[in-house]
């Protein structure tokens, strides 16, 4: 579809607009008649219709016409103020972009005292300040309390980050480049390789590392078909790989749920996490380069817990 | 040989089904409104999700309830005022099952998913083929009829049932251009900020000319027949029937404020809504002095009460309306519980109210009565609606204005002072004061299904309604 770019539609724009007020303006003038006198009646209109319907003609209201002719002068007036008429900036020079730019601003100069002092610092001491704590709280609250939950414990799908297990590792650094960044943990489905029969030998021998209830005999079968198709990124012990994201198979944590058919499901379908990047999330915010150096802090806080 | 009597066939089909469509749609409704509260109500059965059951609520209610009520005191109104019975009556009769064939397949496809995704306007290309077929039938019959009129003057309702039609025809053809993937799937015409544009359009429009021009038609014949008065002003009909659908084309732009639309639509669409208070205020005050010398009426007659609350609730919310189309008002209100509780405003208490009304005076009319089977019903109907109406809006006021403030507030450290989850929190005491206002008016609605059975049932099928031969000046 064509974008209007053309000099002929800001032109357009605004005698349309102008000629729809003014002509607004001229109707109701041709239609106002004079007021009635005291205790003169109005007129009763010739016509009837369907038995009983019939027309007074008392004239325009005198209140209604001043309101109507009000907004029509509250409309000229903001169009000569605002922009409006097709690319006339008015006379404010305003713009919705301008404004915001403006805000975000104000807040920069506002509020960078208050973070300045916690960029100097690293992370792990940023993370022993209460006040920094609080204010990573609220911006935990803000943008991660979604999917990890208010007292990030996570949810099926979406990791603990309290409980010091990581899928990419817990270093400041690691978080700071998980948050700004985000991940895409992907997991292939290997349902159409392996089939039904090899697939659930593959979950019980998944099962069966980490000791859970398994079936010896469909684990046994399934330890080749790990080597073969899942120890690329889990690792031959099943002690996954940071590097790629590739979950610990061998602990008690599980995101997706550690039932054979949840890992069946997982084995089959393949699982893809997404963590979305904080960086375009915060966007042109205030501050943004404090605001992930905090969150970064609050976030391995949480882990340093005991 | 010319007909003698007029068609009321027709008109008996959509009236019933107005009562039936009202009650599932408002059922929908509440069903909704639990389940912002317990949002596992459903069991978490897909067809009965919140998304999936929120477009069968707004398709019903708008659509299914509201159009059957149009095409029923429209085609009503139409001949009774032209003196003369249906033109093309076999097409009349297609626009009753055309119409409701595409409410039965919104009622299928919706809850399974299918969906054009654009809002008001989610119903895939087939239905919307349907609809353009009934919709220009319903004009040829509407139109036609006005053509072989033996009334000199055409009466002020069927002004702006010709101005709903034509506009409705204009917006759906132009909103709905979709190129079709395959046959359950297909994709809007527009793209980006013209398609939000495009749909905002026909959106604030659907509004305009489906919700608020067709029911000023309707409020103009009954509210004129229950109260036995002239109508107050035929010159401030002329011109807040021309101003409210000229202004009202503008308006659609302030459903995007502080959007990517550009600045100036932006301004236009804040203006034009300014613009709009007077021509709609015009509707109510011309509806309101028409009971003048009849205002004791009022305190017999729940029917007259339904009509002149139904006008209260429109004068209400068309003052509302163009302030929440103020950009700094916008800015709060956005996104938030107000902008449900305005909608709802206009649709329960303008809307349903006046819908509800016409319906009490027309519905006996079709069944050879004088009056509906119990008055006293339509007595307790009117104070349970009324009551479940400012329930409503009270709550989300005071939802909006609270859900609005609390985003907005923030620390002495730049961070948001309440999380999504907080707020959320602090919703559920007005969201379960909502439902009660919903499930209040819904049960109105059982109550007049009721009084509609026992009136049809005691009544006898009027297909007799004699036309005058002697022609009204």
């Amino acid at each position: 579809m064509s974008d209007f770019t053309h000099g002929f539609w800001p032109i357009y724009i605004s005698v349309i607009t102008l000629v729809s007020i003014i002509g607004t303006w001229v109707f109701l003038k041709s239609q106002t008649t004079r007021k009635l006198a005291p205790g003169e009646k109005p007129e009763l209109m010739e016509h009837t219709w369907d038995g009983d319907l019939q027309d007074l003609n008392n004239p325009l209201p005198r209140w209604w016409l001043g309101l109507f002719y009000g907004t029509l002068v509250f409309a000229l007036a903001y169009l000569v103020l605002w922009p409006g008429l097709g690319n006339y900036a008015g006379v404010l020079n305003w713009t919705q972009i301008g404004e915001y730019e403006e805000e975000v601003q104000k807040a920069e100069a506002k509020f960078q005292p208050v973070y300045a002092g916690f960029m100097q610092q690293d992370v792990s001491t940023v993370a022993a300040d209460a006040d920094a704590r609080a204010i990573g709280k609220n911006l935990f609250l803000t943008y991660c309390s979604q999917c990890h939950g208010s007292d990030a414990a996570g949810a099926r799908g979406f990791p603990n980050l309290t409980d010091g297990d990581w899928l990419y590792g817990g270093d400041p650094d690691t978080i700071k480049a998980t948050l700004t960044d985000g991940r895409g943990g992907v997991m292939p489905a290997l349902g159409d390789a392996l089939g039904a029969d090899g697939t659930q030998q593959v979950a019980n021998y998944v099962l069966s590392l980490s000791g859970r209830k398994h079936d010896a005999t469909l684990a046994a079968a399934g330890q080749a078909k790990f080597a073969e198709n899942c120890a690329a990124c889990h690792m031959p012990d099943g002690t996954g790989m940071q590097a790629m994201g590739a979950p610990n198979l061998t602990d008690k944590v599980w995101l997706y749920g550690g039932s054979e058919g949840a890992i069946i499901e997982a084995i089959a379908k393949g699982r893809n996490g997404v963590m979305p990047g904080m960086a375009q999330t915060l966007g042109t915010t205030s501050n943004k380069d404090a605001k992930l150096h905090l969150l970064t802090a609050y976030v391995y806080g949480l882990s340093q817990q005991k | 040989m010319e007909a003698t009597t007029y068609n009321y066939k027709v008109v008996r089909q959509f009236a019933i089904m107005t009562v039936v469509w009202g009650i599932v749609g408002m059922l929908v409704g509440v069903i909704l409104a639990a389940q912002l509260i317990w949002p596992d109500l459903t069991f978490g059965i897909e067809w009965l999700s919140y998304g999936r059951l929120r477009p069968l609520h707004t398709n019903a209610v708008i659509f299914a309830f509201g159009g059957s009520a149009m095409f029923a005191v429209s085609y009503y109104i139409v001949q009774r005022t032209c003196q003369v019975r249906l033109w093309a009556e076999k097409l009349a009769a297609f626009t009753f099952w055309g119409w409701t064939s595409v409410i039965v397949l919104a009622a299928i496809t919706l809850p399974l998913g299918y969906t054009s995704s654009k809002e008001y306007a989610e119903l895939e290309w087939p239905i919307d083929l349907l609809i353009t077929v009934v919709w220009v039938s319903y004009a040829l019959v509407f139109f036609g009829t006005i053509i072989k009129r033996k009334t000199k003057h055409i009466y002020v309702s069927n002004w702006f049932f010709g101005a709903y039609i034509l506009v409705i025809a204009i917006l759906h053809l132009v909103n709905s251009a979709e190129l079709p993937v395959t046959f359950t799937k297909s994709y809007s015409a527009y793209a980006g900020v013209q398609d939000a544009m495009v749909q905002w359009w026909y959106g604030h429009n659907a509004v305009g000319f489906f919700l608020t021009t067709a029911f000023l038609g309707m409020m103009y014949y009954f509210i004129p027949k229950q109260a036995g008065r002239p109508i107050y002003s035929y010159r401030l009909s002329v011109v807040h029937f021309w101003s409210l659908n000229f202004i009202y084309m503008w308006a659609g732009p302030h459903h995007l404020q502080y959007t990517a639309l550009p600045d100036w639509a932006q301004s236009l669409g804040m203006v034009f809504s300014l613009m709009l208070l007077a021509p709609s205020w015009g509707g109510m005050m011309n509806g309101i002095m028409t009971l003048s010398g009849a205002w004791h009426k009022l305190r017999t007659d729940p029917i007259l009460k339904f009509m002149v609350t139904a006008l209260s609730f429109y004068g209400m919310s068309t003052f509302e309306g163009p302030m929440m189309s103020i950009k700094t008002v916008n800015a709060l209100s956005h996104y938030t519980e107000w902008t449900i509780g305005h909608v709802h405003s206009g649709a329960l208490g303008w809307v349903a109210m006046i819908t509800i009304g016409s319906m009490y005076y027309l519905i006996p009319r079709l069944f050879g009565r004088e009056s509906m089977f119990s008055t006293k019903l339509i007595e307790w109907h009117f104070w349970l609606s009324t009551i479940g109406v400012v329930l409503y809006i009270a709550s989300m006021w005071i939802a909006g204005v609270a859900q609005g403030l609390m985003w907005r507030a923030a620390n002495a450290d730049g961070t948001l002072t309440y999380s999504f989850a907080q707020v959320l929190n602090t919703m559920y005491p007005f969201y379960g004061i909502r439902l009660a206002g919903g499930a209040l008016f819904f049960s109105g609605m059982l109550m007049m299904a009721w009084n509609v059975w026992q009136t049809t049932r005691q009544g006898r099928v009027v297909n007799d309604a004699p036309i005058p031969q002697a022609v009204q000046a």
